[in-house]
């Protein structure tokens, strides 16, 4: 598909290349959000949204994310004003440019470029810059408390994820998503089980748990949803925004909820690739099958979100200090050991 | 605020204004907090921005029995316990005789409301910790005893249900039936509550060890309740200074042991909590067996309430400790004075004592965990 449009017209490929990932977003943080509702009520003894568009309250999102764009634009008066404004969509680009190497299909991705995982994890450290900026911008000591958190959590925590990455990348021997999605293909694991990365080497399985704790605690969710924890921080770094810049942040904060998750999806359950071999295979069966893996990693998240408590600030550096990325290390170790013995 | 932070540099801490518009003060609690960081230097508790003159009213009224609903308004969580201590008071300045039907289902509706109380401030607890399920579970079975306090009174929250001598009506035919099948179902909800929150690891990691209240400051600060018992004291006024019929009951008084963190954490507090609401249930399970099923709710009192010149002080156990109603009567219609000793204004105050030198996000744990109203602070 990619050389496909080239061969159209450059212009336009890029138009479209860039257009594609924003729908998934957009459809996708709409689906979550009423998603996340309709979870939490269903946890929660509930019913969630229930009026909004008829059968089970499904237009609830868009009816929020309408009434957001109408509200008013309030900007504190002290607020650094440029970083202010700039702050939520610099946080949606990072998270929204980490999409382009994503393989959603095996005849879709938008960049196909051999450092792919390199530059997710390099864009998506942005992401912490916007968030202090939006912090300090405020001008508020809770954002600022806020802010200081997040940053000290997203930099510790990268690096497990990256340690966890690397297991796999070893394990695999590419940096391009697209060539480690593809060698995950066919169905010969054990015999039986599908030729996934998790289920070749028992230490990265390990690294598995590792990575989701710690994409966990990247996308901000409960236990480690530290940087906006409403009931010590008010709302942290986003105590000021209302309207279409607090979107904003929702949108990238769902948008980098699914991006790890397909990461997950990409780099321990085989990526688009179907579970039973070549049945249910091909380009639309490979987007059907990366989407549900990578929103099953999401409702994971979300089932955590409604049932756990939070960790204290001082906390969660320990875990990822003192355990999380030693043990990520012993395992690369143990991976890579594994490795040269079998 | 630009200036205030300019102001600030050169020093190490930060002053942060914690409510009155904080998610998680409990009402309109104005917490001043000098930072290191996020370590609480200093705490200072302001208060006033609910206060209504209760106690002035209570003096400007022309019928001692015109207060009561307005004793409903101090505790809004607990409304019935703040009339029962006001009603008490009041029996014991004219010496009346209770009848025996309207004790009981004044002690049944004590401990309902008793539980509801604890229910909020347990789930609101966990929500302060960031916990958000346990809270609308809790939610779910206070629902139901505000069903029953709605079928019994009228009301859902402010009941005027207890009158001098006696109740405003008599509680519903089926009121036995709904309240006991209450209590069989509420019992395996506890359990589930333990499974969900209590025994969490996470949840004792943030509230083991914190805010540890000793004995002794408990003591120098007027402590009761379960803040109190929380610190390993075993006092309980339905058990030590017996009031109404509670002396008729068999049951315990759980105390905090300091089993997970250090005596007198706030987890401890919290256990004493869970463990009061099994110990409720078992009281009303005795009161619904010896409750008479026939017999007045209303004894013949005399018209104007006009006690003899004296004073008087009764004190009660709310849930959230004790409540003490100190009534000095000129022999008027109305009374001379009328003070309420709040528990949750002592144990906000002790607030600044034990919460120096722990992070802001232990400060939410522990006003939490004393679980004040401030409604009741304020009056």
């Amino acid at each position: 598909m990619t050389e496909y449009l080239t061969n159209i017209n450059p212009v336009a490929a890029i138009l479209i290349h860039a257009a594609i990932p924003l729908t998934i977003i957009l459809v996708y943080a709409l689906v979550a959000i009423w998603g996340e509702r309709k979870i939490a009520g269903f946890i929660q003894d509930r019913l969630g949204p229930m009026r909004v568009g008829g059968w089970h309250g499904w237009a609830q999102s868009i009816a929020d994310l309408l009434k957001l764009i109408q509200k008013e634009d309030i900007i504190p008066t002290d607020a650094s004003r440029f970083l202010f404004k700039f702050a939520p969509f610099m946080m949606f680009a990072a998270s929204y440019a980490a999409f382009a190497v994503i393989p959603f299909s095996s005849a879709y991705i938008g960049s196909m470029v051999n450092i792919g995982v390199f530059y997710l994890l390099a864009v998506t450290s942005v992401l912490t810059l916007s968030v202090i900026m939006a912090g300090w911008a405020s001008n508020n000591k809770w954002s600022l408390l806020g802010g200081m958190r997040s940053a000290a959590q997203m930099v510790s925590y990268e690096v497990p994820t990256i340690a966890t990455v690397l297991t796999v990348i070893l394990v695999a021997g590419s940096l391009n998503l697209m060539t480690v999605t593809e060698m995950q293909a066919g169905n010969d694991t054990l015999g039986f089980l599908p030729n996934w990365l998790i289920f070749q080497n028992p230490f990265l399985i390990s690294a598995f748990i590792i990575f989701f704790i710690s994409i966990l605690a990247e996308s901000h969710r409960v236990p480690f949803d530290l940087p906006e924890s409403e009931s010590e921080l008010v709302a942290g770094y986003q105590t000021e925004y209302s309207g279409m810049r607090w979107a904003m942040f929702m949108l990238a904060e769902y948008a980098d909820m699914l991006l790890l998750s397909l990461l997950g999806a990409v780099l321990f359950f085989g990526g688009w690739n179907s579970p039973f071999g070549d049945f249910m295979g091909g380009p639309l069966w490979g987007y059907f099958w990366f989407m549900l893996k990578g929103l099953l990693l999401v409702f994971v998240m979300m089932w955590i979100r409604w049932t756990l408590p939070r960790y204290r600030v001082d906390q969660l550096m320990h875990i990822c200090w003192s355990i999380l990325i030693p043990l990520s290390f012993i395992n690369l170790v143990l991976t890579a050991l594994w490795e040269v013995i079998f | 605020m630009m200036e205030v932070i300019s102001k600030d540099t050169g020093k190490r801490e930060m002053v942060i204004n914690m409510g009155p518009q904080h998610p998680s003060t409990h009402g309109v609690l104005r917490l001043e907090l000098v930072l290191d960081g996020e370590v609480i230097k200093e705490a200072e508790p302001n208060i006033g921005y609910l206060h209504r003159c209760f106690e002035k009213y209570a003096e400007l009224m022309d019928d001692y029995a015109k207060v009561i609903p307005y004793t409903d308004r101090m505790d809004y969580v607990s409304a019935i316990n703040q009339e029962h201590g006001y009603v008490i008071a009041l029996e014991r300045m004219l010496e009346l005789e209770v009848p025996e039907r309207v004790e009981y289902i004044r002690v049944i509706m004590a401990e309902l409301q008793r539980i509801a109380s604890h229910l909020l401030g347990i789930g609101a607890f966990g929500l302060d910790l960031g916990a958000f399920t346990p809270f609308l579970y809790c939610f779910t079975e206070r629902e139901k005893i505000l069903d029953i306090f709605e079928r019994a009174t009228g009301a859902r929250l402010l009941y005027n249900y207890f009158a001098v001598a006696g109740l405003m009506r008599d509680v519903h035919p089926e009121f036995k039936t709904e309240t006991s099948d209450f209590v069989k179902t509420f019992r395996p909800k506890i359990k589930e509550l333990n499974d969900l929150l209590s025994y969490n690891s996470i949840f004792i990691k943030r509230t083991a060890n914190i805010g540890v209240l000793p004995e002794k400051v408990a003591f120098n600060y007027g402590a009761s309740g379960p803040v109190l018992r929380g610190s390993g004291v075993k006092w309980d006024l339905r058990k030590n200074d017996p009031y109404s019929i509670y002396d008729r009951f068999d049951f315990e008084i759980p105390v905090g042991s300091g089993e997970l963190g250090t005596l007198g954490d706030c987890w401890d507090r919290y256990i004493v909590r869970v463990r009061e609401m099994e110990q409720s249930l078992r009281i009303i399970e005795q009161a619904l067996d010896g409750m008479p099923d026939e017999g007045d709710v209303m004894a013949a009192i005399p018209k104007r309430i006009r006690p003899k010149e004296g004073e008087i002080y009764t004190r009660t156990e709310t849930p959230r400790g004790e409540l003490g109603y100190y009534i000095i009567s000129d022999k008027s219609a109305s009374a001379f004075r009328v003070k309420a000793r709040a528990p949750s204004f002592v144990h906000l105050s002790m607030l600044p004592a034990i919460s120096k030198g722990s992070l802001i996000a232990d400060m939410v744990a522990i006003v939490g965990s004393i679980d004040i109203v401030l409604g009741e602070v304020d009056r």
